[in-house]
């Protein structure tokens, strides 16, 4: 039997040993999932409002050149954990005065229109992001998600999952007042 | 003064197994048999001292020894006996001294008992074993010394994680290092038949009863772990495609691949060079397992402090061994004597295409695993590879060979009848046919392959009782005489049938669960009702629990079948002060048609406060995997206790050609 097939086993396990040994590198983290938008401004975009919510569109205009940083949430009303979320968004619109704009994703405007009638609307904008073309622009991971963005419209934060852990609330107050000293 | 004690034994144990690594083999090169017989003494010293410093850990957390490093780290003084003991292979030092200790429990295994291995290959297969003992004991004194102490000692513990605290994962561990390491000693018995440059039917059998311990304990280790996901974990899944879940899974699949190829060298003296392959990767499958659980070079649920320091030295211990033993196989195979010849149509055939989908499956696995590790390497992105690669890949793979299961052990040797064994195996075709209509009209709209795959787990059921009552002639002759065949059958064959019939059990639990589970996810107060499968499940609220070590909520909830109260079900969210972190305890009815499965997850706050997140899941079939898992647990058991096994020592056929003896 000639030599060289039997030789392969050996040249294979030396090549994957020598990504092994790079992946060893104590600076890589292989759990962080580096996010494409922080630091970078907002996607440009613009989204037609949510019918039957009574709140306008949202665009990437609205989020650049305010006085203020503003959160903006991913949902949708097929989301069981945005339910959840939703109650902690509320509190932190209605309480601490943040401000929050909505992004719907891939949802039926008179599904999200629902929903949000029923649970109540902490939304000061709602774009409707039907195809999820927006929410690729954004690279969501998931839904819910939430992204700070500065006050001249620069992606600060992003926090994947719904915010109910008292630590999440705590990470999101903290990006906001980051956000805030910023600008 | 006993962890001391514990450590000293551990140095000693890695001076004996410098000995023992170099003594009996050069022994086995000179000829000298007094060198050769010393293996008894080091292999009975090594298992002895490692033994002893396993016991001085063990007795560390059970009297809650907080000088200790390890057990302040691990254990706390209000946990529960079990899981104290439990603890001292929880962490990475503690499992590194199991892990060696079963290294020497095995090496100890073939020095005593392998009365009639021939004085020269069982002296250079301890060698080789010890070699392996070399490279863990000092990655252990020199990296990860599990009796460190630590000054000032603290008032307690710092609690084993509480997810880890539970009866199947105690034993979880341990039954995976037995089948990981179990294969080390098949590993070195196939570097020594390297060395001497022969494998021969008389190797395959002394090799055969240890690789079957080996894959009976990874069986047992992966159901284990597989069943500790499903009901701890609360996520309602048996199997994730997880990194290190892959990396238990592999060597299992390559050695099952080797447990059928040894086969055909035992009998028919052929694919000796594959053989002695797959017992080298299957070995070099578990270090990978090891390595990369140890190094956190992959994203994954499973891991222990990570240090690159030990990720490097494990590496270079995973180098040396693999592609030393791969450069060995290089040089020495070409010499191995080529075996009996067959026809395409044989049972040799079949088992060759058996180790070949066997193979192609784990290079699936493998390459899926590590996949983004390569590309971040190359391109710098980041990615994970997930269950929808895996089963996409993996199943188109599994699905032939469970069709050339139920063909397979109706071929005969070195040429078969084709229209013979077609004509036997009718029943098995009507079977799955049958099958696949009747799931096929109970479950419309359904996936496809979910009704393939049960046809074919069907066909693999009816063909191995065929096959099996073939061998007894039942129906042919009287009852007691098939009786009398049945109980003159070897054990193996036995064990062969019942391990297949597990399989096609195993496929019927893995399509059920998957296929045709339901899933309900929702905001729940006390009254909510839900439908799921046929049931009612009212949720009553949740009540407070003190437990020994934890304070948990559990959920009430009544299950309603046509208004009848059927069950009660109480999940639990627990909360583990000392550790600071929380669990739940999902709870289960589980019946043989399925399991109503529930999870209780985060209360809600604000207005909506007085609502629990509920996760309710049907999953029918489930428990046939375990049943299946234990039916391939027995089957191997079965076969490990075949009389050829036991006794009949096989003699060794003169040596045919002289070979140039290795030089040590």
């Amino acid at each position: 039997m000639s030599r060289i097939p039997l030789a392969l086993p050996a040249l294979l396990a030396i090549t994957v040993g020598g990504f092994l040994l790079w992946g060893l590198d104590p600076d890589r983290d292989p759990n962080a999932v580096p996010s494409a938008r922080i630091a970078q401004p907002v996607p440009d975009f613009v989204l037609p409002a949510v019918e039957g919510t009574g709140r306008p569109g949202l665009s990437a205009a609205d989020l650049r050149g305010g006085d203020a940083p503003v959160l903006v949430n991913v949902f949708a009303s097929w989301c069981v954990p945005c339910r959840a979320e939703h109650a902690v968004l509320t509190r932190l619109v209605r309480n601490e005065g943040v401000r929050l704009m909505g992004l719907n994703y891939q949802d039926e405007p008179a599904d999200a229109a629902r929903w949000l009638d029923d649970l109540g609307n902490p939304y000061a904008r709602i774009g409707s992001d039907i195809d999820g073309r927006v929410g690729i622009d954004w690279a969501i991971s998931g839904v819910p998600e939430t992204f700070v963005v500065d006050a001249d419209g620069v992606v600060t934060f992003r926090y994947v999952g719904p915010i109910i852990a008292p630590g999440a609330q705590e990470e999101i107050r903290e990006a906001l007042a980051a956000a805030a000293v910023r600008s | 003064m006993i962890p001391e004690v514990g450590h000293f034994a551990l140095i000693l144990a890695l001076a004996v197994a410098v000995v023992q690594s170099v003594l009996p083999i050069a022994g086995a090169g000179t000829g000298r048999v007094q060198w050769m017989e010393s293996v008894r003494t080091t292999a009975t010293l090594q298992v002895v001292l490692i033994g002893l410093a396993f016991i001085a850990l063990v007795r560390s957390f059970v009297v809650s020894d907080f000088t200790v490093l390890n057990v302040v780290e691990n254990s706390h003084s209000l946990k529960p006996m079990l899981f104290k003991v439990a603890g001292s292979w929880g962490s990475h030092e503690g499992s590194l001294l199991l892990w060696t200790l079963i290294l020497a429990i095995f090496g100890a295994g073939v020095a005593l008992l392998g009365g009639n291995i021939p004085a020269g290959l069982k002296a250079r297969t301890l060698s080789v074993q010890a070699w392996i003992s070399v490279g863990f004991l000092t990655f252990m004194l020199f990296t990860s010394n599990p009796f460190d102490r630590v000054f000032p000692a603290p008032m307690d513990g710092q609690d084993l994680n509480p997810l880890l605290q539970d009866v199947g994962l105690a034993m979880h561990p341990p039954l995976l290092y037995f089948g990981y390491v179990g294969f080390s000693i098949v590993f070195s018995f196939a570097v020594a038949a390297l060395l001497e440059g022969r494998v021969d039917p008389a190797w395959a059998r002394w090799v055969r009863p240890w690789t079957l311990a080996a894959w009976i304990s990874l069986t047992a280790g992966i159901a284990l772990g597989s069943w500790w996901a499903y009901y701890e974990l609360g996520w309602g899944g048996w199997w994730f495609w997880d990194p290190v879940e892959n990396v238990s899974f592999m060597p299992w699949l390559l050695g099952t691949a080797l447990l059928h190829s040894a086969i055909v060298t035992e009998k028919r003296d052929a694919f000796k060079s594959w053989t002695i392959l797959l017992a080298i990767l299957t070995f070099s499958l578990s270090l990978l397992g090891t390595f990369i659980v140890r190094s956190g070079l992959l994203t994954s649920v499973h891991a222990f402090a990570v240090d690159p320091e030990r990720g490097l030295y494990v590496l270079g211990l995973l180098g040396v061994t693999v592609v030393g033993s791969l450069t060995l196989y290089a040089w020495r195979a070409p010499q191995l004597e080529p075996g009996g010849l067959f026809r395409p149509v044989s049972r040799e055939a079949g088992l060759l295409i058996n180790n070949l989908l066997l193979a192609t499956a784990t290079a699936t696995v493998l390459v899926g695993t590590l996949y983004p590790l390569f590309i971040e390497a190359i391109t710098g992105e980041k990615l994970t590879v997930g269950p929808p690669f895996f089963n996409a890949v993996f199943i188109p793979v599994m699905l032939p060979l469970v069709v050339m299961m139920g063909v397979g052990p109706l071929l005969s040797w070195k040429r078969a009848d084709l229209a013979g064994v077609a004509q036997r195996l009718r029943l098995a075709l009507l079977a799955a046919a049958i099958v696949a209509g009747i799931v096929w009209y109970l479950q419309t709209g359904g996936p496809i392959l979910a009704v393939l795959s049960i046809a074919i787990a069907a066909w693999l059921f009816v063909a191995s009782l065929r096959e099996w009552a073939l061998r007894i002639r039942l129906g042919n002759v009287p009852w007691h005489e098939a009786a009398r065949r049945a109980r003159q059958l070897p054990r193996a064959a036995h064990g062969m049938t019942l391990a297949h019939l597990g399989v096609a059990v195993l496929i019927l639990g893995f399509v059920g669960s998957s296929a045709w589970k339901e899933e309900q996810i929702l905001f729940a107060g006390p009254g909510t009702t839900v439908g799921i499968a046929g049931f009612d499940v009212v949720f009553d609220g949740v009540e407070p629990v003190q437990g020994p070590n934890y304070v948990a909520q559990q959920g009430q909830l009544r299950v309603l079948r046509e208004g009848q109260e059927i069950a009660r079900l109480r999940p639990e969210r627990r909360s583990y002060p000392v550790a600071g972190s929380t669990t739940t305890e999902s709870a289960i009815r589980s019946t043989f048609a399925g399991d109503l499965y529930v999870t209780i997850g985060e209360p809600a706050i604000g207005p909506e406060s007085g609502q629990w997140t509920l996760r309710i899941l049907y999953e029918p079939l489930v428990n046939w995997i375990w049943i299946g898992s234990v039916m391939l647990i027995l089957g191997g058991f079965l076969s490990i206790s075949d009389r050829r096994l036991r006794i009949g020592a096989p003699r060794r056929a003169a040596r045919r050609a002289a070979l140039p003896h290795p030089a040590e």
